[in-house]
């Protein structure tokens, strides 16, 4: 404590009495406590450690206590201004958090009203399980091969091993352009790509060939004139019919899982020689896993390698093919062709861009 | 092909405990492929042999009529029954087969006493498809005469049977017989066949009532006399033919078929009274006409096959007899005729005559030309025992050559299959399948059987041993394929281009290429536009649609149509697809004129472009049609409207996915409105397609709602625009510099030129520009428009200083004062 002033009496200085600065600082607390707005808060700070202040006030008399009373006075108001601050901002961070809390819980929305504002598009689902099976066979090494789909009767039928008067010709119910006899049709398989393929380069030959073929059928629940397959062609010395078989088992499981694996039945194409039916044994089929009919396979008839200039004698090959349609509705559960023909967008979004 | 197994089991030895499943695998690995099984003769109860004693007839109500029949079904079954019958195909006095009350058809049908059209119908009268016997359902089985009255009616529609109905692909023809599926399951079971042709022609004397001038290498004519016209087929013959799906006619025609159906060589009765002279196999004559069987009459091409009297053409060689020779019931001298035609000219006439027969889809894939003598035994025999006649000569012309031998290692089998196989197996394989092998090791000569024309190379060869050996035992291995390149850039584009479409909000369709030219009237386009070079079709599915599309439009606006009819009233469709068009000038060569390359070897450059050069031009396009709403209205306000810049959107989104830049400039062009239409281009002003609104003609004449939009482009033209590598741009880090400027021109002054006026004047320090604002009003007058562009400057290097961007600036508003007459806007 400071030793007593002769000439100048601190007591006789109202404001810094000590009980008067502990009634300034109890008042302010009970202000500070009161105020439940950030604003109320700010007139308590104005009022309490503003310029205005009564200790604000009272700190400006100790200039004019003598140097021993300075000292006293100093302490007593910095203790009860640094009070005042710390109480000031501890309140101001509670206000501040009601503030954020009542704005986060006045801002909340309903997070699952719709936004369904831009209508949503999508892929055919022919086109996309197209490219699922390029996939597949590029992945392998394969590369794809396209062509026109107005063909020459040498391209789609002569080259193919199907002369004129070949029986299987009225297999295939053709388009002919007009004139009839002009020789030129709407390609009623993929095959004519194969041709064009080994005409075009020299072995060995690794192409798939997606694409829409047309046949003179009316549309229906399980016909229609236009419509999609994709066919294989492997030419390369030494191809075997065991050859065949494992690509398609392993293309059949790429497609329908590790369970999937096919099947080959004796049946008759003019291109292929030895030929076969290919079925496939389809595990998610509805009602348990059972063989479906998938295609057509065989090893190239070496007549059909003579005809582009493929030795015969040196290469082999295997080709193989399967209707788009068809895969996709037993992959699907599609059950009547017209969805897939229509174009009615409901059904197409329902497949979005993949499958 | 129907093939019952009772019949099967009579031609080999099936193991008696296999059933019908097991004998169908069997076939399946043969290569025939199974497409039903029929069961037939599960009948319960009372089925007998009544009689039609009298009817009348009953209009209904309904539209129907009725007969309502009094039947005769002997004393055992209650006498006389009244029996409704909706059938009309009998008279009085017929035998019919009658399923009485208690009876249960095929199919679980019962049969019960019940009133029906106002009368007791005590039973029905039964057709040939409700016993499981064919498909005839139109009428009902008539039975022969000779049938007794009240006897049991299953002995005529035989006992239990499963019917194989199977598959013959062209190369097996021999397998559209009895004869020729026994054999292949008789080496599928290595069981004992019992050949049903193993029968040479009865002595006789020989005749001179047949001759070959063309078109035949083999015919077979027997006469035979004192026929009984009225001679009942037997129930056994008929009941067969009834399992094979054919109809009994007459002892003569039953005879010929039966023995068709089990050996596979087709046979013709002729009336011999009304045939003049010697039987001819020859081309017909120019101008010759023939009625056929079926009451056709045909003008005859030179290049059909004939059989002819002295009187001129009888019938359509392997085809069909003609009308005026047929056997009927008087009948009693028959020639009977049986050749190898040639199977390319059979194919041709019935193609030519579009008229397919029993007869022809045998010939045409080849009979065994073996066959005519012991086919016309088996027929000669069946006419004699249950005809009384008696073979009174017996004409033949052999030209046959002989079969040629194939060479043949018999190791290709395992080389093909990838597996081993023995020369001993392969060689046996062969024998089995009726092949003659010179040896059993090494290169062996193979001379196929004669019902095997099909055999002519190694290859076929190859087939019938492996599939011997069993495909199934065909291991699973891979190529070792060189390394592949991947999609091709126009392939990757081409999907990169339509994945992105789907991205943004629109749906692909795959629409059929088939127009109508009303179709494209209805677009407005003029008869001198390129899409009126149209590639029609000879034989369309619909003549209103014979053409191929040479613009996806209408496919696309059908489909669009479709859908809104559906009530899906917001379409944003896209279709990726070819157009066909004549180039201009094409000419076609026709007939003899088409270039058709041999096939034995590859045909040279020239051939191969000449049979480009026939096709049309054939190019991938690519389309857009939109209606509704764009942006739907929901919660968050209205929705937006399809307008034509959406479809520009889609085109500059499709340029983007392709990496092409696109140019977009006013266009003129059907079918679009002639003030919003948009022209499309890429490189040195290459048009590739057009976008914007639809005229509004046409949305009137397509019924389309108003302001359709529409977009059509070349895909591939746009592709091969692509940039090949995309350079990497330079990136700033330094600030940027803004400034807008708003000009006022004329409203005939295009954004995209202004803007590039701007671009170019503007200099190297404008990183970007803009078009934020379109006004056209008071503030700036009639007949002009304010454009306000947003323009940044940046430099790559430094902070660019006031004076430079001012500078710039400055200089693209005089450019554009100057170009354009354009005013700064304060």
């Amino acid at each position: 404590m400071s030793a007593p002033n002769k000439s100048f009496d601190p007591v006789a200085v109202a404001a810094l009495q000590p009980a008067a600065v502990q009634a300034a600082v109890e008042q302010a607390l009970t202000d500070i406590e009161a105020a439940n707005t950030l604003d109320e808060l700010k007139t308590a700070r104005l009022a309490h450690s503003g310029e205005k202040a009564p200790l604000t006030l009272a700190n400006r008399e100790i200039g004019a206590l003598p140097p021993q009373a300075k000292a006293d006075a100093g302490q007593l108001i910095g203790r009860a201004r640094a009070e005042i601050k710390k109480a000031l901002e501890a309140r101001q961070v509670v206000l501040e958090d009601e503030r954020d809390a009542r704005a986060l819980s006045e801002e909340k929305v309903d997070v699952t009203l719709p936004w369904d504002r831009y209508p949503l598009g999508a892929r055919h689902p022919l086109s996309t399980i197209s490219e699922h099976i390029v996939d597949v066979f590029v992945a392998m090494g394969y590369e794809v091969a396209e062509g026109p789909e107005i063909e020459t009767e040498w391209h789609n039928f002569d080259a193919l091993n199907l002369a004129p008067d070949h029986p299987a010709r009225t297999m295939q119910d053709t388009f002919f352009v007009e004139a009839a006899d002009a020789g030129l049709v709407l390609r009623t398989h993929t095959s004519p790509v194969q041709i064009r393929s080994m005409l075009g380069s020299e072995p060995p030959i690794y192409v798939v060939c997606p694409g829409r073929v047309f046949r003179t059928d009316e549309l229906d629940a399980t016909h229609t004139p236009v419509f999609h397959q994709i066919e294989g062609l492997a030419v390369d010395e030494g191809i075997t019919m065991a050859d065949l078989k494992g690509t398609l088992d392993h293309f059949a499981v790429a497609m329908f899982g590790p369970d999937a694996k096919t099947r080959l039945r004796p049946s008759y194409f003019p291109f292929t020689e030895p030929s076969a039916e290919l079925d496939l044994w389809f595990p998610q089929a509805k009602g348990g896993p059972r063989w479906i009919e998938w295609g057509g396979c065989g090893m190239v008839n070496p007549r059909v390698l003579a005809a582009c200039g493929v030795d015969p004698d040196r290469f082999s090959g295997f080709a193989f093919g399967m209707g788009l349609e068809r895969t996709l509705m037993f992959r699907h559960g599609i059950t009547d062709m017209r969805d897939m023909v229509e174009g009615d967008v409901r059904f197409t979004t329902a497949f979005g861009s993949e499958l | 092909m129907r093939v019952p197994v009772s019949w099967l089991r009579e031609l080999v030895a099936i193991p008696a405990g296999d059933d019908v499943d097991a004998i169908g695998v069997k076939l399946v690995s043969a290569g025939l492929e199974i497409e039903a099984i029929d069961v037939v003769g599960e009948i319960v109860g009372p089925l007998v042999v009544g009689r039609i004693d009298s009817f009348e007839e009953q209009a209904q109500a309904n539209g129907k009529t009725i007969r309502w029949c009094q039947v005769e079904v002997g004393p055992d079954h209650g006498g006389v029954r009244g029996i409704v019958c909706g059938a009309a195909n009998f008279s009085v006095g017929d035998h019919v087969i009658a399923a009485l009350p208690g009876a249960v058809l095929p199919g679980g049908f019962a049969i019960a006493s019940r009133k029906t059209y106002g009368h007791i119908s005590d039973g029905m009268i039964c057709s040939a498809k409700e016993l499981n016997l064919g498909d005839d359902h139109s009428g009902i089985m008539i039975l022969d005469p000779s049938t007794t009255i009240g006897s049991d009616a299953g002995e005529i529609v035989g006992k239990s049977d499963q019917i194989f109905d199977l598959a013959v692909t062209p190369d097996r023809g021999y397998c559209f017989s009895m004869r020729g599926v026994a054999r292949e399951l008789s080496v599928g079971y290595s069981a004992a066949f019992n050949d049903p042709a193993a029968f040479d022609l009865p002595s006789a004397p020989a005749g001179n009532r047949a001759e070959i001038n063309d078109g035949a290498d083999r015919i077979i004519v027997s006469e035979l006399l004192g026929f009984n016209p009225a001679a009942p087929t037997p129930d056994w013959l008929a009941l067969r033919l009834r399992l094979m799906g054919m109809r009994p006619i007459s002892l003569a025609v039953d005879v010929t078929n039966y023995v068709m159906l089990l050996t596979g060589q087709p046979l013709h009765a002729f009336d011999a009274a009304k045939v003049s002279g010697t039987l001819r196999v020859r081309r017909a004559l120019a101008g010759e006409k023939l009625t056929t069987l079926d009451e056709v009459a045909r003008d005859l091409d030179p290049d059909d096959v004939v059989i002819a009297d002295d009187s001129g053409a009888v019938a359509l060689a392997g085809t069909m007899g003609g009308a005026s020779t047929e056997v009927d019931g008087s009948t009693s001298a028959i020639l009977l005729e049986a050749a190898h035609f040639d199977p390319i000219a059979v194919a041709r006439q019935s193609r030519r005559h579009k008229l397919s027969s029993e007869a022809s889809r045998r010939f045409e894939r080849g009979t065994d030309p073996a066959l005519p003598s012991a086919a016309s035994a088996l027929a000669i025999s069946l006419l004699v025992e249950h005809g009384g006649a008696k073979l009174a000569s017996v004409s033949q012309v052999d030209l046959r050559g002989s079969t040629p031998a194939i060479a043949f290692d018999l190791q290709r089998p395992a080389r093909t299959a990838g597996i081993e196989i023995s020369d001993d197996f392969a060689a046996q394989a062969l024998t089995s399948v009726g092949c003659v092998v010179s040896g059993t090791s090494g290169v062996v000569d193979v001379t196929p059987a004669t019902w095997r024309p099909d055999l002519t190379d190694p290859a076929d060869l190859d087939e019938e041993v492996i599939r011997l050996f069993g495909y199934d035992n065909v291991p699973s291995s891979l190529p070792r394929l060189p390394s592949g390149r991947g999609l091709t850039p126009a392939q990757r584009l081409r999907r990169s281009v339509a994945q992105t479409l789907a991205h943004a909000g629109h749906v692909e369709v795959l629409a059929y290429p088939f127009v109508g030219s009303t179709e494209l009237d209805d677009l407005m386009i003029g008869p001198d536009d390129p899409r009126r070079q149209l590639v029609r079709l000879a034989n369309p599915i619909s003549e209103e649609q014979p053409f191929m599309r040479t613009t996806l439009l209408p496919g696309l606006l059908n489909i669009l149509k479709r859908n809104l009819g559906r009530g899906n009233d917001e379409i944003l469709i896209f279709e990726i697809g070819s157009v066909s068009t004549w180039p201009a000038g094409h000419s076609l060569a026709r007939g003899h004129d088409v270039l058709r390359p041999s096939v034995t070897s590859r045909p040279d450059e020239s051939q191969q472009a000449g049979l480009d050069a026939s096709l049309p031009s054939q190019e991938r396009h690519l389309a857009v049609v939109m209606t509704g709403q764009r942006e739907r209205s929901g919660w968050w306000g209205p929705g937006r409207a399809v307008v034509w810049q959406d479809v520009v959107e889609s085109a500059r989104i499709i340029a983007q996915a392709a990496k092409v830049e696109l140019v977009i400039g006013s266009g003129n062009a059907a079918p679009w409105h002639p003030g919003r239409c948009a022209q499309l281009s890429v490189g040195d002003s290459i048009v590739v397609g057009f976008a914007g609104e639809l005229a509004p003609r046409v949305c009137e004449s397509l019924s389309l709602p108003p302001r359709t939009c529409a977009m059509e482009l070349s895909l591939d033209t746009l592709i091969d625009h692509r940039h090949a590598i995309t350079g990497a741009p330079n990136v700033s880090t330094f600030p940027v510099a803004k400034e807008d400027i708003a000009l006022v021109v004329e409203t005939s002054v295009s954004v995209q030129s202004l803007q590039s006026t701007l671009e170019n004047a503007a200099g190297p320090l404008l990183e970007s520009i803009r078009l934020f604002d379109v006004y056209q009003g008071p503030q700036v007058g009639e007949g002009k428009q304010s454009l306000a562009f947003a323009l940044r400057f940046r430099a790559m290097d430094r902070t660019l200083e006031d004076g430079e961007v001012a500078e710039a600036r400055q200089a693209a508003v005089e450019a554009a004062q100057a170009r354009h007459g354009a005013v700064l806007r304060s």
